[in-house]
C-alpha cells in the first residue's frame, strides 16, 4: 500500500539532485550508496522514495540512462565491451542482460544489424525514439 | 480560399507572435537575480507582491517577448499549488530553451550564478550545441548556439 503521506518538497529537491547527478555522471563509478548519500538518506529509504517520486528504482534510472547512451555508441559501431566501459557499466554480463530486457535484443545484435531507419528520421525524432523505454 | 489576406512585410496581416512565457519558481527574487546575472533579463513590470506576484522580464534583443517568473500559488489553489511546488522541486516542469550567440560565455556566467549543471556545452549529435543547468527553482534551462 503506498504511503499516501506526500513527500516533502525538500526531500523531492534532493531526490531531483541524485537524479541529475546520474544523467550527468552515468560514466562515472555510480552507485546507490553513494547516491543515497548526497540525497542525505538510508540506500533503502533512498530507492523507495526515488521509486516514489520518479516511478522507477534509482539503479533502473541509472541502467537505462547506460544503456541509452550505449545504442548511440552502438550505431556509430563502437564493440559492445568498449561500449559497457565508456557508459559506467562495471559488469559485461549484467550489462547485457539488462540490455536486451530493455531494447529487445542484446548489444551485439543491435550493433550488427542496421539503424538506417532510425538515420533516416528527422534527428529530433530519432533521438526518442531510439530511446529505450522508460514506462510501459 | 481566403484571398483577401494581405502580407505585410513578410507577414500575413493576422500573424500570431509569442509574447509572454510563464516559469514557475518557489522564489521570485531568488529567479530574478538569476535570470538577470546567468541570461542578461531585465525586469520589465513588477505585479502584486508574495505569493501572488508575476514579475516580466525581458531582453533588448526580443523586444516584445517576456518571460513571466511566478511562485505555484500564484491564480492556484492551495492544492494546486502544493502540486506545482512538488513538480518544481522534482524539477519535472517544461523546460524553457534560449538561444545566444556566445555559448561558452553564457554557461560561464549561468555557473558563476549558481546553475546546477546538467550538461557542459557539447556538440549534440543531432544538430544543436547546447548546454543545460537547473535555474534555483529547479527548471531546466537549456541553451543552444545560434547558428
Amino acid at each position: 500500500m503506498p504511503d499516501p503521506t506526500p513527500q516533502p518538497v525538500e526531500m523531492l529537491k534532493h531526490l531531483r539532485r541524485a537524479r541529475d547527478l546520474m544523467d550527468r555522471d552515468y560514466a562515472e563509478p555510480l552507485d546507490v550508496p553513494t547516491m543515497a548519500e548526497r540525497a542525505f538518506m538510508s540506500p533503502a529509504h533512498f530507492s523507495r522514495e526515488f521509486k516514489r517520486a520518479y516511478g522507477e528504482t534509482p539503479y533502473g534510472y541509472l541502467m537505462t540512462r547506460r544503456i541509452e547512451r550505449a545504442m548511440a555508441f552502438l550505431r556509430a559501431g563502437m564493440s559492445v565491451t568498449d561500449a559497457c566501459t565508456a557508459v559506467g557499466a562495471t559488469s559485461l554480463g549484467s550489462f547485457s542482460s539488462r540490455f536486451s530486457a530493455l531494447v529487445g535484443e542484446s548489444p551485439s545484435s543491435y550493433r550488427a544489424r542496421s539503424h538506417d531507419a532510425l538515420e533516416a528520421m528527422p534527428d529530433c525524432i530519432a533521438r526518442t525514439l531510439g530511446r529505450p523505454a522508460r514506462y510501459r | 480560399m481566403s484571398g483577401a489576406r494581405r502580407n505585410v512585410v513578410g507577414m500575413s496581416s493576422n500573424a500570431v507572435t509569442l509574447q509572454y512565457v510563464h516559469v514557475t519558481v518557489d522564489d521570485v527574487d531568488q529567479a530574478i537575480a538569476f535570470y538577470r546575472d546567468a541570461l542578461g533579463f531585465d525586469v520589465a513590470m513588477d505585479v502584486g507582491g508574495g505569493e501572488q506576484r508575476w514579475v516580466t522580464l525581458g531582453v533588448p534583443a526580443q523586444p516584445g517577448l517576456s518571460i513571466v517568473l511566478s511562485p505555484p500559488a500564484a491564480g492556484r489553489s492551495p492544492e494546486d499549488a502544493e502540486a506545482m511546488a512538488r513538480l518544481l522541486a522534482k524539477g519535472v516542469l517544461p523546460m524553457v530553451v534560449f538561444a545566444t550567440n556566445d555559448l561558452d560565455a553564457t554557461f560561464e556566467r549561468a555557473v558563476e550564478a549558481g546553475a546546477e549543471v546538467l550538461q557542459e556545452p557539447m556538440q549534440q549529435d543531432w544538430g544543436p550545441r547546447d548546454a543545460a543547468f537547473r535555474d534555483p527553482a529547479g527548471n531546466q534551462v537549456r541553451v543552444s548556439q545560434a547558428a
